[in-house]
């Protein structure tokens, strides 16, 4: 017998009790609600994100150019290859392709990237490797992260971000700078991750 | 293997050398205290909380009510994405496959992510003795491994230890310690980040648990705050994941549910810094191959509990821990097994069946007041199954003279006649004793008083006290 069929065997065995029938008899109340808040997503995305102490600032579209390059000027800095050409003009950026090796990602001190949605409620930046968001080793390994999140990809809350987002994309949802609380449960910032997170809210 | 550690004693022995340690119940104290008072705050914003307790119950009831569907179903969503499924009944058939797939890469380290199940099945170990280093790379499991020191709690396995023992620690175990070391959280957080660096950029496999795996869409999760999970899980070639079969979630939108409740319930936080979440292999991104070990290890055995099956519904948030007034003092220690506190006291006897001194003294390692039910993400009844475990123990080892003594009083309290003449007799007993209590009963009765006093019977039984007042008329 294969480990399979005997695990099989033993969770059946084990179920005995259970009458047979559809998963969907076993009834879920979902009761919850799809939303916290329903106004001033931004505002409250802003402040959320920023309660984790990440750097959060409002822009303009027509400002966003040079609030980048205030946030990275004199930095070397790492993009997915698809972000716009108007947000790396006068950097000193580098395309991710071909891609980079570890050792040269981890000698860049910043990535700039775009995001598939922001989660007002929670203040989280969720990343799909879709459009200006690249590999996910990209936004890791660079000790600075400076993500661009357009008010109209802020959603209000946890349900509504697993709606929109597509399971077989590695996601990853990241709400403020790499921290710990192995120390006495004290939250401190800066283990692993980028040590420093800064949003630019494009309003 | 079995999740408890080898050779340790019965709950109440560990638990009295631990309550004697003072300044393991100052750090004790002192971080569930923290936790506790973050916890209440995050939750306390939602004010659907009891319906996504009650939401995240139904959906792993479903779960494991039909467990044997999802589990085919996960198998097939992983292999479509690209995934390796392996199927491992015990602790010594994960290590294998651990094991082979490190062999087969001629990778004589691995890195590690945090995970209960790997602690459970002792793999560093069954690694080391492949010839195979295991690093643990989660800050406190890293305080662990270089303290070569047991975990203590599910979510920060190095509670017991405060921030001048862990620089303490660092400065005797870590070569590259920064010279003058303080012992500011900031500065260890830094020194565990330069000393880990090199090691997450050049190792090849990595090994993981999962929080949840999605069967429709074979996804797994890894919820994290310090970024040695993304590190594990994207700069290695090869990640191998080892998840209890319990952990399978029926569809993506249930994490909508569970993503709400662990963040808040374990470190307190409306959303951990980091989850990730991934199916399969990603050409281009990330490990080039992904291998998951569906681990039973005594899952089936807890399953076929149906009072017990509720635990396995269990997230590993450790909510239940932080507001055990007998954790707060005994520490994770005293519990002899890689899952202390409430959870454990259920878990591991659950898990390992009731067969040793360990096992049959945890479902006492409880004053049963309820409020880690309370605090439970997923409602499991804790004190319901501690019950039940406690019945089951006693009538799997069941006492000559207590059957005799409850024999006797069945023979007693079905006679009016025997049972008034008992009250009586007790009432003579009674005026024996001038205080209220007793503080040491003889024989056998020494087991009941050694931890409490028992009740001086009354000098006078309710029915004589009618009989005086009232009379026999009525």
């Amino acid at each position: 017998m294969t480990a399979r069929d005997e695990i099989l065997g033993r969770v059946r065995a084990a179920l005995a009790d259970v009458p047979g029938g559809s998963p969907d008899d076993e009834p879920v109340p979902r009761d919850y609600r799809r939303t916290h808040h329903d106004v001033d997503l931004v505002a409250l995305f802003a402040e959320r994100v920023a309660d984790y102490r990440a750097v959060v600032r409002s822009v303009s579209a027509d400002g966003l150019a040079a609030a980048i390059a205030d946030e990275l000027a004199g930095q070397r800095v790492v993009v997915p290859v698809d972000v716009p050409q108007t947000w790396t003009d006068g950097l000193d950026a580098r395309r991710d392709e071909p891609p980079l090796s570890v050792e040269e990602l981890d000698a860049v001190d910043a990535v700039l990237t775009g995001c598939a949605l922001g989660i007002a409620e929670t203040g989280t930046i969720v990343l799909d490797a879709g459009t200006a968001q690249g590999r996910r080793a990209l936004t890791l390994v660079p000790d600075r992260h400076v993500c661009v999140v357009r008010a109209d990809q802020v959603v209000a809350d946890v349900p509504g971000a697993v709606a929109a987002l597509d399971p077989v994309r590695p996601l990853t949802w990241i709400s403020g700078p790499s921290a710990t609380s192995d120390i006495e449960l004290q939250r401190v910032e800066g283990v692993h991750g980028p040590r420093i997170l800064i949003v630019l809210l494009v309003t | 293997m079995t999740a408890t550690y080898l050779g340790m004693p019965a709950f109440p022995v560990a638990a009295r050398a631990a309550v004697a340690d003072t300044q393991l119940r100052r750090n004790l104290g002192h971080a569930t205290a923290t936790i506790r008072a973050k916890r209440a705050a995050v939750v306390g914003e939602l004010d659907d909380w009891e319906e996504l307790r009650l939401a995240g119950a139904a959906i792993k009831d479903r779960t494991l009510r039909h467990l044997d569907h999802y589990l085919e179903q996960l198998e097939t969503s992983l292999t479509a994405r690209g995934a390796t499924v392996h199927w491992a009944v015990d602790a010594a058939a994960a290590n294998a496959v651990v094991a082979e797939v490190a062999k087969a890469h001629g990778a004589s380290e691995v890195v590690k992510i945090k995970s209960m199940a790997t602690q459970e099945i002792g793999l560093n170990e069954a690694l080391e003795a492949e010839g195979i280093a295991a690093y643990e790379t989660d800050l406190a499991e890293l305080i662990v491994q270089l303290g070569e020191d047991k975990p203590s709690h599910i979510l920060v396995p190095a509670i017991h230890r405060n921030r001048a023992e862990i620089r303490e620690i660092f400065l005797r175990a870590m070569p590259d310690a920064p010279q003058g070391l303080t012992d500011r959280p900031a500065d260890l957080a830094a020194a565990a980040r330069a000393h880990l660096r090199r090691r997450f950029l050049s190792a090849r496999v990595a090994v993981s648990g999962a929080n949840f795996a999605v069967a429709e869409t074979g996804t797994l999760t890894i919820v994290e705050s310090e970024g040695n999970g993304r590190m594990c899980l994207t700069l290695p070639e090869v990640l191998v994941c080892v998840v209890g079969i319990e952990k399978v979630l029926p569809t993506w939108q249930d994490l909508e549910v569970f993503l709400q409740l662990l963040p808040r319930s374990s470190t307190g936080e409306r959303m951990n810094p980091y989850t990730s979440t991934w199916s399969g292999v990603t050409p281009g991104d990330g490990p080039r191959e992904v291998h998951v070990i569906l681990l039973d290890n005594g899952r089936t055995r807890a399953l076929a509990d149906t009072v017990g099956r509720q635990a396995l519904r269990c997230i590993r948030c450790s909510a239940c821990l932080n507001v055990c007034p007998v954790y707060e003092r005994a520490g994770g220690h005293a519990y002899g097994s890689v899952y202390p506190g409430p959870i454990g006291a259920i878990l591991t006897p659950l898990l390992g069946g009731l067969t040793g001194e360990l096992e049959n003294s945890l479902p006492y390692a409880s004053t049963l007041c309820g409020a880690c039910f309370e605090a439970c993400p997923v409602r499991i009844d804790i004190p319901e199954v501690l019950l039940h475990l406690r019945s089951k123990a006693v009538t799997a080892k069941r006492h000559p003279a207590q059957d005799a003594a409850m024999r006797t009083a069945a023979v007693v309290m079905r006679s009016p006649r025997l049972w008034s003449r008992a009250l009586r007799l007790a009432g003579v007993t009674g005026r024996l004793f001038r205080r209220g209590r007793i503080r040491r009963l003889p024989g056998p009765g020494a087991a009941w008083t050694d931890a409490r006093d028992a009740p001086v019977p009354a000098r006078e039984s309710f029915r004589d006290w009618w009989t005086r007042t009232r009379g026999s008329g009525s």
